[in-house]
Parts: structure tokens; sequence; C-alpha cells
């Protein structure tokens, strides 16, 4: 499929592709390819819930188009912090801010349950993530296009109980991609899959990202995802970010090579020796 | 042909029509036994009329137009009460689930109404609107109200509040949550609401009609036992029955047409 769609282009167009195209990866090889996504800063952010002060005082700059992960023991904060980022809770203290105005549909999140309507079909699911587009003529063009993007073209007109874990989460991803949001927002989103189906999921996730080009912004307790997927892993402690580490590993990564275990090893002591602490 | 193919051929021998009729082995069997009872004279016809007696008294009536015109007069009384009654529990069910205020408004007065046996207003029914049809519509309404009222409220309030959530984040209007998110949700709750109101239904027409009426399945009953017409009031008891099934498989009908996408409604 994949080369006979290549070859069927004019050569001149494969020349000027390849040589002028203006978002071509020169400036980051393994970032993406060429980023939609939006900067995010976030200054002097604090949220409480009655006297639990979740997060104190947090202040992150992210570049448009980052893939950042942050990781921390459960309490922490940092579903809290993504959901700030997201809009879903008010913020007490601080801003967080996009450099830009923005619309409700550059904005997506993704969460552990894919919270799909059981009694829409899967195609009409994807229609629900166009936001005010829905109603446009093109709805049902686009959620099919999303629908391909990850890989379930073939179940559009199935009821979301029949699909297994994994075919559920997709259909979300479609949802949180049919509006091409900016800002991507994940909180945990494999937690309740099986080890090959995150595998195959985690994958899933660089591609789009690397297609579309969003900010990405993943909530995770798994430290092996976050080195794997992340350009950048926060550390929340006691909800401030006590280490800020960059993943410099090349794209597509190796699972398992040593480099990417190193980093994983050092993140995790960070993690247990604050455990030591309390 | 091998052994094997002529023992596998008794099990491809079932037909799939025999499973819809397995439902009626008992009722047909009651009907054989009773027959027979009535007969050879182990139970008097004073007591219990034969099946054969009450099919004739049935053709009988049938004939005469009085049956036909009866079944009517209780089925349109059913209905239109129904619709009544249902309406309104459907309409307060949606108010109390959707708006704080208007629960803390109403539920607790609706919940100390619900508590009165609503049979127990017949003397003040009667009181109030005589015999005529709005005294049993009044009933049944009533009747009605309650089941549907508590099913409607406690669908929109079980509504996944994830769901709900997620529709926000998506844009959704206050409208389009409700019509995409929490009445499909509630839904299934609403249908169980629904059967138990059927129910109901015929239970109140039934008494409503018997005390007070001069016409209807219930008033056919007890002018027969004025009669002494035993057959023609173990007639109108099998045409309840018959009424209520049919009650009850419409409904069910109409839950396997909505509720298509549940999984206990799909083609196992």
């Amino acid at each position: 499929m994949q080369t006979a769609l290549r070859t069927s282009l004019p050569e001149t167009e494969l020349a000027s592709r390849a040589n002028f195209a203006p978002h071509a990866r020169v400036v980051r090889e393994d970032g993406p390819v060429q980023t939609n996504g939006l900067p995010l800063s976030i200054r002097g952010l604090r949220k409480s819930f009655g006297d639990n002060e979740v997060l104190r005082s947090i202040d992150l700059h992210i570049p448009a188009g980052q893939f950042v992960a942050i990781v921390g023991k459960s309490g922490c904060g940092k579903s809290t912090l993504l959901r700030l980022i997201a809009g879903l809770d008010k913020i007490d203290a601080g801003s967080i801010s996009f450099g830009q105005d923005i619309q409700p549909e550059d904005i997506r999140v993704m969460f552990q349950e894919p919270r799909l309507l059981p009694w829409a079909r899967v195609l009409a699911n994807v229609e629900v993530g166009l936001g005010r587009d829905r109603a446009s003529t093109d709805a049902h063009a686009r959620a099919e296009k999303a629908l391909i993007e990850v890989g379930l073209a073939d179940k559009r007109d199935q009821w979301p109980s029949v699909l297994s874990g994994g075919q559920k989460q997709r259909v979300a991803l479609g949802r949180a991609l049919v509006s091409r949001p900016r800002v991507l927002a994940f909180d945990e989103p494999l937690g309740a899959l099986d080890a090959l189906t995150r595998i195959s999921m985690q994958r899933l996730l660089e591609r789009v990202w690397r297609d579309q080009g969003f900010t990405a912004i993943l909530v995770t307790h798994d430290v092996a995802e976050a080195v794997a997927l992340a350009d950048r892993v926060l550390v929340i402690e006691e909800g401030r970010i006590a280490h800020d580490v960059t993943v410099n590993a090349a794209r597509p990564r190796q699972r398992g090579s040593a480099e990417l275990a190193g980093l994983e090893g050092s993140i995790l002591s960070h993690l247990l020796s604050a455990d030591d602490r309390t | 042909m091998s052994l094997i193919d002529s023992i596998s051929l008794p099990r491809s021998f079932r037909l799939p029509r025999v499973d819809g009729l397995i439902q009626w082995i008992v009722p047909l069997a009651i009907i054989a036994i009773w027959q027979l009872a009535s007969v050879t004279g182990f139970v008097p016809t004073r007591v219990l009329p034969a099946p054969s007696d009450v099919v004739l008294a049935g053709w009988k009536l049938l004939l005469s137009g009085e049956l036909v015109r009866n079944i009517w007069v209780s089925f349109w009384r059913a209905s239109i009460g129904f619709l009544i009654g249902g309406s309104i529990g459907f309409a307060f069910g949606l108010a109390n689930g959707l708006s704080q205020l208007s629960a803390r408004l109403t539920d607790t007065t609706l919940q100390m109404v619900r508590n009165v046996p609503h049979l127990a207003l017949i003397p003040l029914v009667i009181l109030w609107f005589g015999i005529d049809e709005s005294a049993k519509l009044f009933l049944v309404a009533l009747g009605v109200f309650f089941p549907i009222y508590l099913n409607t409220l406690h669908g929109i309030r079980t509504v996944d509040p994830q769901l709900i959530e997620m529709g926000r984040i998506y844009g959704m209007t206050d409208g389009e949550l409700f019509r995409r998110v929490i009445f499909p949700g509630a839904l299934p709750s609403i249908f169980v609401g629904i059967r138990f109101a059927l129910g109901i239904m015929w239970l109140t027409l039934i008494v409503a009609e018997t005390i007070a009426a001069s016409s209807g399945l219930g008033y056919m009953a007890m002018q027969a036992r004025e009669f002494m017409l035993i057959d023609v009031v173990v007639l109108s008891i099998l045409i309840y029955a018959l009424l209520g099934k049919l009650a009850d498989s419409a409904s069910r009908l109409l839950e396997r047409l909505t509720l298509s996408w549940h999984p206990a409604f799909q083609k196992r």
C-alpha cells in the first residue's frame, strides 16, 4: 500500500518534497516532522482541595511540539496538573498560558477510561471529538480519516461494547485527534491495558504525535513508558517539580536499550529516595 | 455415509421455529389438563367451566359485538391513562433528575403521595368524578405515574458522570448533552419503569372497572357474576392475561429496537 502510493507520485514532486519542503526534518531529527503544537507557560500555579495543598507553585515552560511525560507517586498532584492544563478544574493561583488565544478544540484530553458513548457507533463516537464542527458537512469524512489514523477503519459501524480494551482506547484516541488538537493531554491512557497492547499503543501514540506535531503531555506511573515516549520527563514530588530530565535518545527508540534503561533507573531512584525520606 | 454423520443428524434436525413455541408449551398443557378435568367431571363446571365452554362464550360475545366493544373501551382507558400518568411521571423524573432545585422542591411531596396505595383513593375518586371515564383515567394515571417517575429519576441520576464530563470537554451544549448522553443513558432504566407501569395499569383498571363502571372488561365480568355466567367471568380473566402479555411484548420490542447498543440486547 505504502509503496504503491509513493510510486504514484510524480518524480518531480518527490524531489521537491525531499529538498525544499519547509517542514522537512531539518531542525530536529527526532521530533515531530512539523509542529502544529502550542507552547505552554505555567507560572506560580497552585491548587488545593480543601486543606490539602496538591500543587504548590509550579513553574514550567514547554516548547511547542514537545512530548513531556509527568511521573510521580500516586497523589503527588500529577493528574491535577494535567486537569488544570486541560481546563477541567479551576486554578487557585498563578497562570497557564498558551501564548495566544485558543479554541476549545485546540486542547484535548484522553483518560485512562475510554469514555465512549455505548449507544453511539464507533464513527459517531469519533465525531463527538469535532466539538462545534460536529454539524459540518465533512464531519463524516474527518471522523473516518481519524479512524484510519488509529487503524480502526473497519470498525466504524460497530458498537463500542464489542471492542477490546485496546480498540476502545484507540477509538478514544481517534476522537481526541479528529479536531487536530494543538495540545493533547494524556491521563494514564494506557494504565488499564495489558503489556502487549500497551506497547503497540505506545508506538501508535508516538506515531500520531510525529505525524500531527501537537504538544503532548503524558501523565503516567510507568517510568519505562515515560522514557520510551517523551523528550523530557518531569518528576513531581509533593506538589513541586523535583526533577526535569531530558531524554535525548534518537527516535524511533529501541525499547530496553541501555541508554533508556539507565535513564529509567535514575528516575526510579529519584522516586524511591523520595519515598524513603517520607 | 459414515457412522458419525448418522449420529449427528438429529442435532441438526432441530428447527429454529421450535424455540419460539417453547414458551407456549406450559400454558397449552394447563389448558389441556383443565379440559380433561372438566370433561371427566373431576372439576364441576359450576366451579370452573371447561375451556371449550369459555371459548364458546367468547364466540357468542364476539358475534354480539359486546366483547370487542368492552375490550376496546378497556384498552382505550388503559392507553390514555398510561399516556397521561406516564408523561407527567417522565416530566417530573426529568425535572428532578436534572435540577437540584426541582428535586428539593417536589421529591419529598411525591414520596409521601407514593406511599398512599392509589386504590385506597377509589371512594374519594368516585365522590369527585362519579363513575364516568375521568375516574378510571385518574386512577390509572396515578398508578402509572410513580414507577415511571422513580425509574426516570434513577436513570438520570445514575448516568456515568465520566461520560457527562467527556461531553462537556467536547463542547456539547446542555441540549446536546441531554440528547446524546443523559437521555440514552437513562433509557434502560426508563424501560424498567414502563414495564412496571404496564402491570400496574392493568391492575388499576380491573379494580376500577369492577367497582365503578358501566362498560369495559371489568364491568363485563361483574355483570356476568350477577347472572352466574361463570364462563364469561373466566373469559374476562383470560383476556386480561392476554392483554397484559401483549403490553409486555410491545414494550420488550420497543426496548430491543431502541437499546440495540446494549450488550444484553445484542444477538448472541
